[in-house]
């Protein structure tokens, strides 16, 4: 064993705002940087999480679509433009899943009372979190969208509303991320966060994800409606500019809406819980 | 030099909803020693190393860590201290080198020193042959060489462990134990929590010995094992039916009622002068012609020195709370 040099601090000892907001930015690219190298080294892991909505969109456009008849023209016509964007925006739904799965696990091993113990920027675990998932997601919705062109989705839409369409499907991934990391929080231990699930269902399908709220029971569709996934759902078909559901006429005053609602849907929900998570961050010194 | 001591607490306390954690706890560790903090789960071990991290606020009393106040100054203290957890906090999908690297980076090196200052830390801990493994691999022992590593960045003026060797085999705890020795040799102070006696002995200089919330005993080892009587005489009977009388004799001969351990048919008792008192217990069990398999004296083992101090204070509090 070699001697340990004690080294000298002064270095670090001054730190003024300007450098705090630079020190806050580097070390969320640190922990973004750590999260990739868990990509690099579970190619395996990344393949099943990856997997699990491409095995959704195949089940649901061959197993499900044949059936449903959502254009008006007949059982399965049209299924894969109008399950598609159902798909990106469950996609972007399920992912706080992962983000709470991933903060419990986190303070369960002691990682989070490691980061707090540190002289590192206080915001930085949260930020990384959002940022790394963020770019996940991006991911996660270039694999779909491949997926969903090989089995003949199109966007009928310019390249700039496509584009937005996707930039709203972030949005929404960005606003659950705070959901996720205000659960991640709360939960004990990572076999509960596994039962998320029992949320992560009914906020996923109780939408306009794979079936039009007009196709429900009043109440239900009502529900449907106006979750938030459906907002998104329903605004980026109209980016997509997806066929047979200009014919459709909105039941729901928030069908009429939906562009706006998926703007501030995600809005109203950050403001709800980026507060949370950040007093449920700080209780856990209590 | 220095002229604070390296942790000073008055007074901790910490509430949860239920139940009251620390109920006054005082510290004072000077620079340099190995302080130990002795107490069996749900003591107020973990509650204390908590809040002098800064992780856990207190609801009253005061603590400073090389000289900065806890509460009103955790970011100075975050500099000045390593922090090894009950879990090791180590991430298993990167190689020891990129855990150490991460760190450092996080601890604010740049990138050069940073990658220097791991491969110091792997050579220190022993741990360069495994450089490119995650730990995933590794055993208990070498998990927690590198979760140590990871606390001894920035060379802190304080290293806190919490429960260090908790779930080690014997030679992983011997590995860690080695590693301590070697930071405590140069000059680190270390504040470890542990409820093997064993481990307490062998690494601390001082000594806290804390129960419900309350340390209150402090000394050395040996002060300890002075405190509860100089020798154990320690008698085993061969057949467990003799235990009562056994009991019974020893009682009448030496005034005090001796510890029974009736799984193992073992009696034991502290005692003043071992050899008197061997010699009037052998007379009368002779005299009254009981067999016994094994007796003895010998010195006290922090446990027992451990059941003894506490267990009056654990019979205490649950008669006040009837």
């Amino acid at each position: 064993m070699t001697t340990l040099k004690h080294q000298t601090k002064d270095a670090h000892t001054e730190e003024k705002t300007g450098s705090r907001v630079i020190w806050g930015i580097r070390d969320c690219r640190t922990i973004v940087l750590q999260e990739f190298t868990h990509l690099l080294r579970q190619p395996s892991t990344f393949a099943w999480q990856i997997g699990f909505p491409v095995v959704m969109v195949l089940m649901f456009v061959y197993v499900f679509g044949s059936a449903m008849d959502v254009t008006g023209q007949g059982a399965g016509e049209g299924y894969v433009d109008f399950a598609m964007p159902g798909m990106f925006a469950l996609t972007m739904a399920l992912g706080f899943m992962d983000t709470a799965y991933a903060v419990t696990h986190n303070k369960e091993k002691g990682f989070m009372d490691r980061f707090r113990s540190m002289p590192m920027s206080s915001s930085a675990p949260v930020t990384g979190r959002a940022v790394s998932d963020v770019i996940r997601a991006g991911i996660d919705l270039v694999v779909i969208a491949g997926v969903a062109l090989l089995i003949g989705w199109r966007s009928g839409g310019s390249l700039g509303a496509t584009l937005a369409a996707f930039v709203l499907l972030l949005w929404l991934r960005l606003a659950l991320i705070f959901v996720g990391i205000y659960l991640g929080l709360c939960i004990k231990n990572t076999e509960t966060a596994g039962m998320l699930f029992a949320v992560a269902f009914p906020l996923g399908f109780i939408s306009s994800v794979f079936t039009p709220p007009e196709m429900m029971p009043g109440w239900l569709g009502a529900v449907a409606a106006w979750n938030p996934v459906s907002s998104t759902a329903t605004a980026i078909r109209d980016l997509f500019n997806t066929p047979g559901i200009e014919i459709m006429e909105p039941a729901y005053w928030i069908d009429g809406h939906a562009m706006a609602a998926a703007i501030i849907w995600p809005a109203v929900i950050m403001a709800v819980f980026v507060p949370l998570a950040v007093r449920q961050f700080k209780s856990l010194g209590r | 030099m220095k002229d604070h001591p390296a942790v000073a607490a008055q007074g901790l306390v910490k509430r949860y909803k239920k139940s009251t954690a620390l109920d006054g706890v005082d510290l004072e560790v000077p620079h340099g020693t190995v302080h130990g903090l002795l107490g069996p789960n749900g003591s107020g071990k973990t509650t204390t190393v908590r809040i002098l991290t800064t992780l856990t606020i207190p609801d009253g009393g005061q603590a400073s860590v090389a000289g900065w106040d806890v509460r009103t100054q955790s970011r100075e203290v975050r500099r000045r201290i390593g922090l090894t957890g009950q879990q090791t906090a180590v991430d298993d999908l990167m190689t020891a080198r990129q855990n150490l690297t991460m760190f450092g980076r996080l601890f604010r090196l740049n990138r050069i020193d940073a990658q220097r200052r791991a491969d110091e830390l792997l050579d220190t801990f022993s741990l360069t042959e495994a450089a490119d493994r995650t730990p995933k691999k590794f055993s208990g022992g070498m998990r927690r060489r590198l979760d140590l590593a990871a606390s001894m960045i920035l060379a802190p003026e304080v290293l806190f462990l919490d429960e260090p060797t908790t779930g080690l085999d014997p030679a992983g705890r011997r590995e860690v134990w080695e590693a301590i020795r070697h930071l405590a040799a140069q000059g680190t102070t270390v504040l470890l929590t542990t409820h093997y006696l064993d481990e307490a002995d062998k690494l601390c200089d001082r000594i806290s010995v804390i129960d419900q919330g309350r340390n209150f005993i402090e000394d050395t080892p040996a002060g300890l094992k002075r405190r509860i009587g100089d020798e154990w005489l320690e008698l085993v009977a061969s057949d467990p039916a003799d235990m009562k009388n056994l009991e019974q004799l020893v009682t009448r001969i030496l005034g005090t009622e001796p510890v029974l351990e009736n799984a193992e048919a073992r009696l034991s008792i502290s005692v003043k002068d071992g050899v008197a008192a061997l010699t009037a217990v052998a007379a009368e069990i002779s005299a009254q012609r009981l067999d016994i398999a094994d007796i003895g004296l010998r010195r006290p083992t922090l446990d027992e020195a451990f059941l003894h101090l506490t267990t009056p204070v654990a019979e205490n509090s649950l008669e006040e709370t009837r």
